[in-house]
This record gives C-alpha cells, structure tokens and sequence, in this order.
C-alpha cells in the first residue's frame, strides 16, 4: 500500500463512505461478461454444490448437486457448466477464423465473486481435464474441455489479463474503503462502503452486510449456520427419499434444495451485477485497449491450440515453463504499473510523492536550439531543444538521467541540470531538459512537439519502451540444477489416475461417512 | 489454590476451564501484545460464549461437512493403525519397523481430572517400550504461556520409535498434484511446533522429540492418504519468541480491578445471571491490542474491533505505517490538512510533512485545484 491510498482509506474511515483511488478504470469491462458464483461442499478441496451462472442479468441459471460427494454426480455438474461456459466461449470463435497470429475480434470475460472463486476454477478444471470420455470411468466430452478452458483462464488472472476477473479484486483496485483489505475480501462489505443504500452511510451498511443470513457468503464456501441449520437436512433427505425409492418425496427434497440455494446465490448475483455497473462508470483508461489486445490474442492462440487437438495442461510446470511464466508475469506487472501511471493522475502521483515523478509548469523554453558541438570534427548540427520546469516536486534524478512524459511517450528528456530550491523560489525546484527525439527530422521541431513556456508538464524515469524478455534455456537445455531436461510431455494413465479409483463409491460411503461424521460431530468443537 | 489461581477462577466465575488447543495457543502467539486475550486465555474463559453474550458473537463456526470429513479421514487412518498410518510413518521417516503398538491415553476409566491424565500421559510415554514403535493418540500435555501452564488437549499422535518421537498431525485439507493451501500448512507447521515443545516439556531428557514433524492429509480429491514430512525448527523459534513476549500473568493481573468477572454462571432458568452491559463494561475494564489478523483468529474480534474504531491499525499495520504510526484517523487528518491548533510534535514532525504532501497530492490529481 502506498501512502497515498492509505491516507484514502483514512479518508474512507473518517467519512464513512469509500473514496476513488483512481480517476479511470484500469480493468475491461465486457459488454457480455459471464458471471460465475460457484459454491462448493464445505472441507471438500472442489465438491461443486451449487452454481449461478450467466450472461443475462435477469437470467441466471442454476446449477445444483443434490449429492455433492458422489463423483458421477460431480461430473454430470461439469457436463451442465460446461453447456454454459463452452457455449459462451464458442460464440467467441463463431466468426471467420482471423489470419494466423491475428487475434479473433474479441475475447470472453468470465466474472467470479472473490478469489475464492477463481481458486474453486482453478481446482474444477484440475479435477475434470484429464478426464477419459471414453472406458472406464467416462464423462461427456465437453468435461475435459471444460477443465482445460477453466485451467487456461485461472492461469490468467493477474491484474494485467481481464479475461477471468473477481469483483472484490476490480472494485478494491479502484477505491478504497474504511475497513481494512482483509474485510474488502467479502463483497457484500466492499460493495457496502463504495455505494451504501440511500440514507446511511458505508460505515453502516457494512456491518448490516456482514450479516450471513442478511447477505449470505460469496461462496465457494457457504455458511456454516446454513450447512449445520439447512444443508444437513436437506441432503439427508435427498439421500433418504433415494435410498427408499420415494419418487414424489425425492422431488420435492430436490426442489426445496434448490430453492434454498438459490435463495442463497441470488444476493450475490445481484452484488456482481452491482459491481459491473459500478466499475462500468469510470471511463476506461487509455491504455486497457492495448491489454485486452494481449487477451485476444493469447485467448485466440489458446483456442487454436485446442482445436489442433492440445494436451491437457500439465499437473505442474516443467522447470523452463515456470521461468518463462514468471517472468512473463513480471514483465506484465511492470508494463501494468507504467501504463497506469501514464493513464492515471493519481497513479503518477504515487511516483510524485518517491521521486519517481515531477510535475510542473515550463517557466522557458528553446525550441530551436542546435548542438553543433560536432561541427569542427565535420557532424551535422543536432536539434536539441531546452526547456525550464519549474516544480514543488521532490526531484531525485541527477543530469544525465533520461525521463519521459506521458503526454509525450516516445520523447527522450536527458536531465541537464537540478537546481535545489531557494528562498525566493517558494520552494520550487528548476529542472533543466535537453529534449533528443521525436520532434520530426529537420532542424525545427514539428508543431506542438516542443513544451511551451506555462504549459503543465509531467516527466518520470518510468518508461513504455519495450523490455526484451530474459533469455531462457530450451527445454532440452535444461540446467541439471532444475533437475536436467524433461521428457517430452504427454499426459499419462498417471495424470489421469484419481487415488478414488478402485475405491468402493458405488454405494456412497464416502458421502456416508462424511454426513454421518457431520451428524455425530456437534458444532461447537474446534 | 495460589493466589493467581483463585484470582483467575474467579474471572472465570465458577465455569469449568476451556482447554487449550495448538489453535488457541498458535493464535495467542500472532498477538502477544494484548492483554485482554492473554487474560482471559490464562483464566480459560470461554471466549465464544463471553463474546457472544456481550453481544458481539464471533463469526466463525466450522461447517459440520468440513467436521465430517475431518471424522471420517481420521477414523479411516486409526481404525487399522498398522495399515496406511503405520505404512507412511515408515515411508516419511524411513524406518523399517514392521508393526506398531497404539494407546490411546483418552482412556483413562472414568477420570476426567486433568492431572490424572497428563500423569498417564507421561508415564506411559516415558514407560520401556515393549515395541520399537508406538502410537499414542490423544496425550493431554501442558503448555507455559504467561508463567503459567495451561492445560492442552491436542488433536494429534505421538509417534514413538526406538528413543525418539515425533508429532504425527492428520488434517483434512487436501494435497493436490503435492501441494497445498499455504495458510493451511502454515498454521498445521505453528501447531506443531507447539505440540513439540509440549512434548518437550513433558519428556525432558528421557526422549528426544524430532523437530521434523509428520502431516498427514488427503490426496487430490480423495480420502487417500499421503505424508508429508515438515521441519518445524523456525516455528518452535518464532513461537518461543512471541510467548516470551506474554506478559506474566500476575503482572497483568495487577492491572486488572479486582472486581472484574466474566462470569457466565447460569440463573435458574439457564441463563447467564449477568446483564450483557455488566459483562461488556467489564471486558472494557481489560486492554484489548486489535488488529485485523483477528478476524481470523480470536473470538472477541468484532467487540475489539468496534473498540478500535477510528484507529489507523483496524486499516491494517501497513496503514498505521504509512501514515507514520500516527494512532488515531482524526489526528492522521488533522496534520494532512493542517487543521490541528496544537504544533506538531517533533517526532511526527517527518510523518506530518508526508500526509500533507499525499493530501495535496490526492487533492490536485482528483482535479480540486485548491
């Protein structure tokens, strides 16, 4: 956290209600987002409940498990998702299929809750991409796909991507409350203190909102007063009416499930929907249509690769590709952290207040200054304009130092001299620039390419100039300290293999043992 | 009855002690610097149920799913000791004993006195062993915070082979492609560490107990079980570390009115007698250190967290640090836009300086040009 958005949050205490941390979203936002709440069997690692999950606001669709921990049942959710997701994805690739290294014109959003949401992604599509479609232990064959697109996507979020995106991560990028980033996980306090329902204030709100029966939890974990109050005996009446063959009686227990966990999911809907519009109120940074490109084409790079007939992802990494991906996502983070700068006053700001920035008026300028100092050694005379800023910034960088200015990105500016403040200068500092590029090629700079005399101008050490990646090791070059190289990946019977199988799951045990512990087990121990 | 203990039972009001567990005591050691959950940690007050009478219930609770499986993973490990446990201690210690002996030490007749099984605990894990190895399910051990010993009843195994024991923990989180939820083997490894130095405490000189400790846990998403090997040695540091810093408890008695109770002693319809404001007031009487880790780990969060209202450290540390350790927000405010009619104090004299830049900063960029 920086100082200012710390004094923000102070702020945001003070007055009861969240403030803007930054003047324009620095996120896309789709036209057609589809948002996805999952909810997942508490203790499970990824025991799919229940899901809402759409691209129409006023339709989401249910998805529901009536019993959790049997995997055929695990699986048939999958298949349902899947009629969703990947129906949704394709009508990204419905158009002509663009030139190679093009990207398709446009790219999926997928919208969750909370971390928590992509991390429950991020296991589904674990547990169902290796799955067989054919043999033993067969699913759909959407299943599979389903878990690589959920793999791909959950691979993707980072701050720089907008491919897969959570609402507390989007909303808490752009203002901050008065509660702490802990508390800012939970979306109904979040979205509490950034816009608290007429006539209280965010303060307030927020608290009412931590209320699990007011707003219940934005999953994947669900209360556990609805588990121990609700869930229990919802579930073992489902099992009982099933186990008695009671047709009429296992409908009526599916449908009360059901309505429960809609009635669950609903609130959370409506607050994800909430936090798009919120979000879609800022205008969008200059910088977002660059990095949505980077999502279109690694999207339309993913999707070929998957029509080619591409392997599942890997269970882990090989050596080579998590370096290479880390330093992907470095590099990412650092063109993120500039582009915001450049598009965002109060980003720079942030820069103003380390020294990584100045802001001030030009007080002279030279616009048709020459270097001829190579005159004699027979050189052609330079364009080497000056110009005089004069700022209340702090100013760390020393002569020779070369800086840019947002306004111009692509104009180098060499420090020549720092002169510190005087009294009869209220406190400002004079920084002389000698400007060397993009001004045009003659010998008198192109209109409006040379600061004038009272113009604001910005400049700082942070640069868009492409960064060559590091240089990485083929995979057969692999350093034996990285456990020399790999073999040809291929996933095996091993990837595919589940420690369940040859388990006796035909007759529900485990679900037995489990809802059986849960009854014995009283609430209150640790 | 010392002193100290009739000065702590009558805090506690006539209820039974809570036991410790490696949760309780890891928590205490994240905040050794409040004395309110020191106090009454050291008096084994019910902190749930005071919190929730006080009128601010705590917000956790454990789903009776997640309970369930826990159950069921560890019924599955102990109703045949000698199969999968005994086959991944083998793997995980690399020892090649062939069958193992198990006593469970809740078995204690019909004493639930508390001396009477950490005794048994103690001679039985201390006794020759008539195999090379043995576990022992459910020791009662006691554990020092605070010059005092507190009782703790942990969820865990010891597993004893030839001279040496080590901590066998069986957690219901799962290991998936052999990894697992950070957080969630942070806390197993400060457990531990706790239940290792418990057991040092207990044995002395007579066994070395290892500082690698054994997790046990499901794999993928399964019951399977996989081991897993954990070197506890920087979180028995850290720990002995953060309970140093637990005042003793007769020191933080001394604090205390001798008229504060949290007595939750019931009327004759079952009710506490005490009026929920008597009880707050009292609470109140005993300084609370919150910070927003507690919302994870103490009972009292949401009473300590009102409290601190209009403090920078309910933002959070990083906060409070930015804004020069200044405590309160009226004052943080105050210096940003040099409202305050008092001279700023030299010490924060740097800090001051800071926050009016930042205001102006905030102010200028959000297009107010004053």
């Amino acid at each position: 956290m920086t100082a200012l958005t710390s004094l923000a949050r102070i702020e945001a205490a003070s007055l009861g209600q969240a403030q803007l941390i930054r003047t324009v979203r620095h996120v896309h936002i789709s036209d057609r987002p589809l948002v996805f709440i999952p909810l997942g069997l508490a203790g499970e690692p990824c025991a799919p409940l229940a899901a809402l999950v759409g691209d129409d606001r006023l339709e989401p669709q249910l998805l529901v498990v009536t019993s959790p921990l049997n995997r055929d049942e695990r699986f048939a959710f999958a298949a349902d998702l899947a009629g969703i997701v990947l129906g949704y994805i394709g009508s990204y690739l419905a158009g002509p299929e663009p030139p190679d290294n093009e990207p398709y014109p446009d790219a999926p959003q997928l919208i969750v809750p909370n971390a928590g949401g992509v991390a429950f992604a991020r296991l589904l599509g674990r547990s169902t991409r290796f799955r067989p479609v054919e043999g033993a232990g067969a699913v759909p064959a959407s299943v599979p796909v389903l878990g690589r697109w959920l793999t791909y996507l959950a691979e993707r979020s980072h701050p720089s991507a907008s491919l897969i995106l959570t609402a507390t991560g989007a909303l808490a990028a752009h203002w901050a409350t008065g509660q702490s980033a802990v508390e800012d996980e939970n979306l109904a306090t979040l979205l509490a203190w950034i816009a608290p329902p007429p006539g209280r204030s965010g303060a307030d709100a927020a608290l009412a909102a931590e209320d699990p029966t007011r707003c219940p939890p934005a999953g994947p974990a669900t209360d556990p007063g609805f588990d121990r109050d609700v869930l229990t005996g919802r579930l073992t009446a489902i099992r009982d009416t099933r186990l008695a063959a009671d047709l009429a009686g296992q409908r009526r227990a599916v449908a009360a499930l059901r309505d429960d966990l809609r009635e669950v999911l609903m609130p959370t809907w409506r607050l994800v929907w909430q936090a798009i519009d919120l979000l879609r109120t800022l205008p969008e940074a200059g910088h977002v249509a660059d990095r949505r490109k980077g999502d279109r084409l690694s999207f339309s790079g993913y999707a070929r690769y998957l029509a080619e007939g591409g392997f599942p992802q890997p269970r882990k990494d090989a050596a080579v590709d998590a370096a290479r991906r880390l330093g992907r996502l470095e590099a990412e983070q650092q063109r993120l952290e500039t582009q915001m700068a450049y598009d965002d006053p109060l980003v720079m700001a942030e820069y103003r207040m380390t020294g990584a920035a100045f802001e001030g008026v030009v007080v002279r300028a030279e616009p048709a200054r020459l270097d001829e100092s190579g005159k004699e050694s027979g050189k052609k005379a330079k364009l080497r304009p000056w110009i005089w800023v004069e700022t209340p910034d702090e100013v760390t960088a020393a002569p020779g130092t070369e800086l840019r200015s947002p306004a111009r990105p692509s104009q180098k500016a060499v420090v020549i001299d720092v002169r510190s403040p005087g009294e009869d200068q209220d406190g400002r500092t004079l920084v002389t620039l000698e400007l060397r590029s993009g001004m045009g090629r003659g010998l008198t700079p192109a209109a409006g390419s040379v600061p004038e005399a009272d113009d604001v101008v910005c400049y700082t050490t942070l640069t868009l100039d492409f960064q060559p990646s590091p240089e990485f090791p083929g995979r057969e070059d692999t350093p034996w300290t990285h456990g020399g190289p790999p073999p040809e990946y291929v996933p095996a019977e091993l990837d595919r293999a589940e420690p369940w199988d040859g388990e006796d799951w035909a007759d529900d045990a485990y679900a037995r043992a489990v809802v059986d512990g849960a009854l014995v087990a009283g609430p209150d121990e640790p | 009855m010392t002193g100290t203990e009739q000065r702590l039972a009558s805090l506690r009001g006539g209820q039974l002690p809570k036991t410790h567990n490696a949760r309780t005591i890891a928590a205490l050691a994240t905040n050794p610097g409040c004395t309110r959950r020191a106090m009454l940690d050291a008096a084994a007050v019910d902190k749930a149920k005071v919190a929730s009478r006080a009128g601010y219930p705590a917000p956790f609770g454990m789903s009776p799913f997640a309970l369930g499986r826990g159950v069921a993973f560890e019924r599955r490990l102990l109703d045949e000791p000698g199969k999968d446990l005994l086959m991944l201690l083998r793997q995980a210690l690399d020892l090649d004993i062939a069958e193992v002996g198990f006593t469970d030490l809740n078995d204690v007749g019909a004493s639930t006195d508390l001396a009477v099984r950490h005794e048994r605990t103690r001679r039985l894990l201390t006794a020759a062993p008539d195999q090379r190895g043995t576990l022992f399910d459910h020791p009662l051990l006691r554990f020092a915070v605070g010059g005092r010993h507190a009782y703790l009843e942990p969820d865990l195994i010891a597993f004893r082979h030839d001279d040496t024991v080590h901590v066998v923990e069986i957690k219901s989180f799962a290991i998936i492609d052999d990894q697992a939820d950070g957080a969630k083997v942070a806390a197993a490894a400060i457990q531990s560490a706790v239940y290792v130095l418990a057991l040092r405490d207990l044995l002395g000189d007579r066994a070395e107990v290892h500082h690698q400790t054994v997790l046990i846990a499901p794999k993928d998403f399964s019951l399977t079980p996989v081991a897993a090997t954990l070197d506890v040695r920087k979180q028995i540091g850290v720990l002995q570390r953060q309970l140093s810093r637990i005042a003793a408890i007769d020191d933080l008695l001394e604090l205390v009115p001798p008229d504060v109770t949290f007595s939750l002693e019931p009327d004759g319809q079952g009710r506490p007698r005490r009026d929920p404001a008597g009880l707050l007031r009292d609470l109140r009487r005993v300084e609370a250190s919150y910070a927003p880790q507690c919302l994870a780990s103490c009972e009292l969060c949401y009473l300590c967290r009102d409290e601190a209202r209009g403090t920078t450290g309910a933002l959070g540390k990083s906060v409070r640090e930015e804004a020069g350790g200044i405590e309160t927000v009226a004052k943080v405010l105050a210096y940003a836009y040099d409202k305050d009619p008092y001279p700023v104090p030299a010490d924060l004299a740097e800090a001051a300086v800071i926050l009016r830049r930042a205001a102006t900063l905030r102010r200028r960029s959000l297009g107010d040009p004053t």
